[in-house]
């Protein structure tokens, strides 16, 4: 038992190792993906216009518009003088928000009463008006007023918590250590029973006394341990290089990983087992990743899907290791919250990886 | 020298591909005549497809010039060629008139001649009842004929068929001879490429190649002339024959020795005595070319001297009864049964998609049988699976090991995968290195070994646990003639040292080794008996005197037909 799993494994690790372009592969894109992808998906927004209706004209409202102006972000502040003019400039998109002073501000804000700021944005853009009423927010604080944004009845007050900056990459790094992970999960599991299926190897490998879970085990370790490997490349670089902070427990991140994978190595199994061909895995392969990806929280979030949808994501193994790798890297998640993102995976798991099994079984006639 | 009669022709042709390598084609001279039957013959790997390939300007020579119709190959009219590659691009989810039309669509044939061209072909091709049909649904022989018809749908002057026989029954593969050797009655130049040494036989001119060189052109018979005088054949008695046939192969004035059922058949080196107590045959083409390549291999098997003995148990090696397969309402095979004793090599044959297969699978437990039961050294496939599997090896027709793996890992995970560990393993595995002359290779990839090499890794990593029960897929289809006498002395060697030899063939060469032969038609067993019984059979049958087994083999299906055309 142990000698003939024991040669599938190596077996297995040979065939993914043994060729140099496959070992690049596996490698080298993951990598420079995660470097393009890391300072492409910028969530940042610069250059924008902000429109200032000041019906205050006072010492604090000059001060806020002021430091506006002198914000990073912000390329242009300009005046608007009517709500005519606020509703024609967002129209026409020369500025992506406007905030509106009320007469009694700067005397609010000298009386150390509540001060409001009305603030107007466009919704057609509505990631990037999120945003920046984040940053106008956090401007407003250093004066002690808040941003209101205007929406049908509640007074919403942003404050960003784990992320007070609003880096992006402190965003997105976290999210996409869990992508390049799915990615080449799935690539190299859909592949391997497909593979042997199109060298005709399969039919061997049937004859042989290897028995369905040494073969599926034999199978499913190989890409474990690269996906471990790249990982762990990862975690070091985002901790390091891109100095995002790893605040919660990294063994923890590991066990959620291993079951992450196992999950994965399930659903590549299922995929591989259902393909006659490697074209048929690989399309496979994307059939599941899209959704997957999609339907984690990663472009965005679960809370804004419709509730059936929120279901579903459930099963999506990507959805839960997301929560975990974001908490393990910004929030520094407790151990019970981890948890409760990670005992999913080890169901998902369960299940895909016994389907596999039972498929393949089947599939062999 | 052009030779203006000639329609195609190659002057001192080299192609090589990679650098270095050794050419696949190798200063090849040579001329295709109209109205002849070309046939391009040699083993896997001896450079016909590039020759075709060169022919059908695909390529490009390297050095020297080839020439189609007084022009470049590249540059020549290409609509005047007909090529059928190996892999025939069929649709297969179009019909059979659908396929017709998207190449007479492709060739530029004018409407007006279509339905005349079409109902021609179809007719010829006899495929006029099925061109409803999609062309995934066709058997092996039909898609080549339809492959052949598509090649045809404008009349070529030169037509290139690119081993149409390759995974086509003896049935078929006589049709599509019939086909083709019609149309150069017509002028048409026809190269037919093969691995049957059986065909060259029958073309009119022969151009036999190994390992990229041009070993003789020519009428065959001009080469089997070579031998004449030189072969008898040595009638054996019982299983006598096998020790017989070592002896004889290990011989030095016997240049080959190869089973004819229950007789030997002798190739004597030039200007040797006959041997003792045999009588003369005609020579045949495979004689001259095994004369020519320098004898066949020595008959004693290193694999087998180092083999276990198999116990005689008195359990039947393998026990096939009442199996039948059926998927969906097709029944794939119907109650077949038969019992193989150890120590006996028992040949499966029948037309592609017979059955022949399917039964094959299920008694290796690739298959579960829908109905019936298969024992294998005594256990059951159906409960006992892993200890059937354990007691068996087996050989795939299409090279099945790990092609990107090396020699080494391809033998430790095979060791492995059948429970050898350690010391065990270290030890066979250097045995077996040492059996098959693999030391030198045990680095390289499996996949870029010689075709010799491959074979004796396959069956290296078959017999890795020395099983009692070989299962053979069609072993040795494609390898030149040495390999295959080498291959068979080996399962020679292991069938006197215990081991059951369970074959599937289409090579009627292969057939003769058998002990016993079932004959697998339209999903039912149609014969059962020794080469030589088979032979009788369709001798009393056809009334022909000394039929090959091919004969007998479609004597027998023929006969099948007769008799369920009276019933129906």
């Amino acid at each position: 038992m142990a000698g003939r799993l024991l040669a599938m494994i190596v077996k297995e690790l040979w065939a993914i190792l043994r060729d140099p372009r496959a070992r690049m592969i596996l490698i080298v894109p993951p990598l420079m993906q995660f470097f393009v992808l890391g300072f492409a998906t910028t969530m940042e927004v610069k250059n924008t216009a902000i429109g200032i209706y000041d019906r205050d004209g006072g010492a604090w409202s000059i001060e806020i518009a002021q430091r506006i102006g002198g914000s990073p972000n912000v390329a242009r502040v300009i005046p608007l003088h009517s709500e005519a003019a606020i509703r024609r400039a967002i129209d026409r998109q020369q500025v992506i928000g406007v905030l509106s002073f009320g007469p009694e501000f700067s005397g609010d804000v000298a009386a150390g009463r509540p001060a409001e700021i009305q603030g107007l944005f466009d919704g057609r853009k509505s990631n990037a008006a999120q945003i920046v009423a984040g940053y106008m927010s956090e401007i407003a604080k250093g004066v002690g007023a808040e941003v209101s944004v205007q929406t049908a009845s509640s007074q919403s007050v942003v404050t960003h918590w784990f992320n007070p900056n609003l880096q992006y990459l402190w965003f997105t790094m976290p999210g996409l250590v869990v992508i390049i992970t799915t990615i080449t999960g799935l690539g190299l599991t859909s592949q391997a029973v497909a593979r042997e299926r199109e060298l005709g190897s399969f039919d061997q490998l049937m004859v042989s006394p290897l028995r369905v879970p040494e073969i599926l085990i034999g199978k499913v370790v190989p890409p474990m341990l690269v996906g471990f490997f790249n990982a762990s490349i990862y975690i070091l670089l985002i901790s390091t290089l891109f100095g995002v902070p790893l605040t919660g427990s990294v063994p923890f991140f590991y066990l959620s990983l291993l079951l992450y994978l196992l999950a994965l190595a399930g659903v590549g199994m299922l995929v591989s087992s259902l393909s006659q061909t490697q074209q048929q895995a690989f399309l496979g392969m994307f059939l599941v990743a899209v959704p997957a990806i999609l339907l984690s929280g990663y472009a965005s979030p679960v809370e804004n899907m419709p509730v059936w949808l929120q279901w579903v994501t459930q099963a999506d193994p990507t959805k839960h290791f997301l929560v975990v790798s974001e908490g393990v890297f910004l929030k520094d998640m407790p151990i019970p919250d981890l948890w409760a993102n990670t005992w999913p995976l080890a169901l998902i798991a369960l299940v895909t990886l016994g389907t596999s099994a039972v498929l393949f079984r089947a599939r062999m006639e | 020298m052009t030779d203006p009669a000639a329609t195609a022709e190659l002057d001192a042709v080299t192609r090589r591909f990679g650098k270095g390598g050794t050419p696949a084609l190798d200063n090849v001279t040579l001329q295709i005549r109209p109205g002849r039957m070309s046939g391009l013959v040699g083993p896997d790997g001896a450079g016909k497809t590039t020759l075709i390939r060169l022919l059908a300007g695909l390529l490009d020579p390297d050095a020297g010039a080839v020439t189609v119709f007084g022009h470049r190959a590249t540059a020549t009219d290409r609509a005047r060629i007909g090529y059928m590659p190996q892999r025939f691009g069929l649709y297969e989810d179009l019909t059979v008139i659908e396929n017709l039309r998207l190449y007479a669509e492709l060739r530029g044939l004018p409407d007006s001649a279509r339905a005349g061209r079409f109902a021609e072909l179809l007719r010829f091709t006899d495929l006029t009842r099925f061109q409803g049909r999609f062309a995934g649904k066709l058997s092996g022989g039909m898609k080549q004929k339809l492959g052949l018809a598509c090649a045809l749908v404008e009349t070529p002057d030169l037509l290139l068929l690119d081993e149409p026989g390759v995974g086509v029954d003896p049935v078929s593969r006589r049709e599509l001879w019939a086909m083709v050797q019609q149309l150069t009655g017509e002028g048409i130049a026809v190269l037919w490429s093969t691995a049957y040494l059986d065909e060259a036989e029958k073309c009119d001119e022969v151009f036999l190649l190994n390992e990229g060189r041009l070993i003789h052109a020519g009428p065959p018979a001009e080469l089997t002339r070579e031998v004449t005088g030189r072969t008898f054949r040595l009638l054996a008695e019982g299983r006598g024959r096998r020790r017989l046939l070592t002896r004889m192969m290990d011989r030095d004035d016997i240049r080959d020795a190869t089973i004819q059922g229950a007789s030997l058949r002798l190739l004597t080196a030039a200007g040797a005595a006959p041997p003792d107590d045999t009588q003369a045959v005609p020579p045949r083409f495979e004689d001259a070319f095994v004369d020519r390549l320098g004898g066949g291999p020595k008959g004693t098997s290193a694999l087998a001297e180092s083999y276990r003995t198999i116990p005689d148990t008195g359990v039947a090696a393998i026990e096939a009864k009442g199996l039948t397969k059926r998927f969906g309402d097709f029944t794939a095979a119907r109650d077949i049964g038969f019992t193989i004793p150890r120590g006996e090599i028992f040949g499966l044959l029948g037309p592609n998609g017979a059955g022949k297969s399917t039964t094959f699978k299920m008694l290796c437990g690739l298959l579960t049988p829908t109905e019936g039961q298969g024992h294998v050294a005594g256990h059951d496939l159906r409960h006992a699976r892993a200890a059937a599997r354990q007691s068996l090896g087996y050989m795939a027709q299409k090279f099945s090991l790990y092609g990107d793996l090396s020699v080494r890992q391809n033998l430790n995970f095979f060791a492995g995968a059948y429970g050898l560990t350690g010391a065990a393993r270290r030890a066979r595995i250097a045995q077996l290195t040492e059996v098959f002359h693999l030391g030198p290779y045990l680095r390289q990839n499996a996949g870029g070994l010689p075709l010799g090499f491959r074979q004796r890794l396959s069956l290296a990593c078959a017999v890795m646990h020395e099983p009692p029960v070989l299962f053979l897929d069609e072993p040795t289809s494609g390898v030149d003639p040495i390999v295959r006498r080498e291959f068979w002395s080996h399962i020679n060697g292991l069938v006197q040292k215990g081991v059951t030899v369970l074959v599937t063939t289409h090579f009627m060469e292969e057939a003769e080794y058998c002990d016993r032969i079932l004959v697998i038609y339209r999903a039912e067993q149609i014969a059962l008996g020794t080469p030589d019984e088979l032979k009788a059979d369709a001798a009393a049958h056809t009334g022909r005197a000394d039929p090959t087994l091919e004969d007998a083999f479609i004597a027998l299906i023929e006969a099948h037909d007769a008799e369920a055309e009276a019933a129906a």
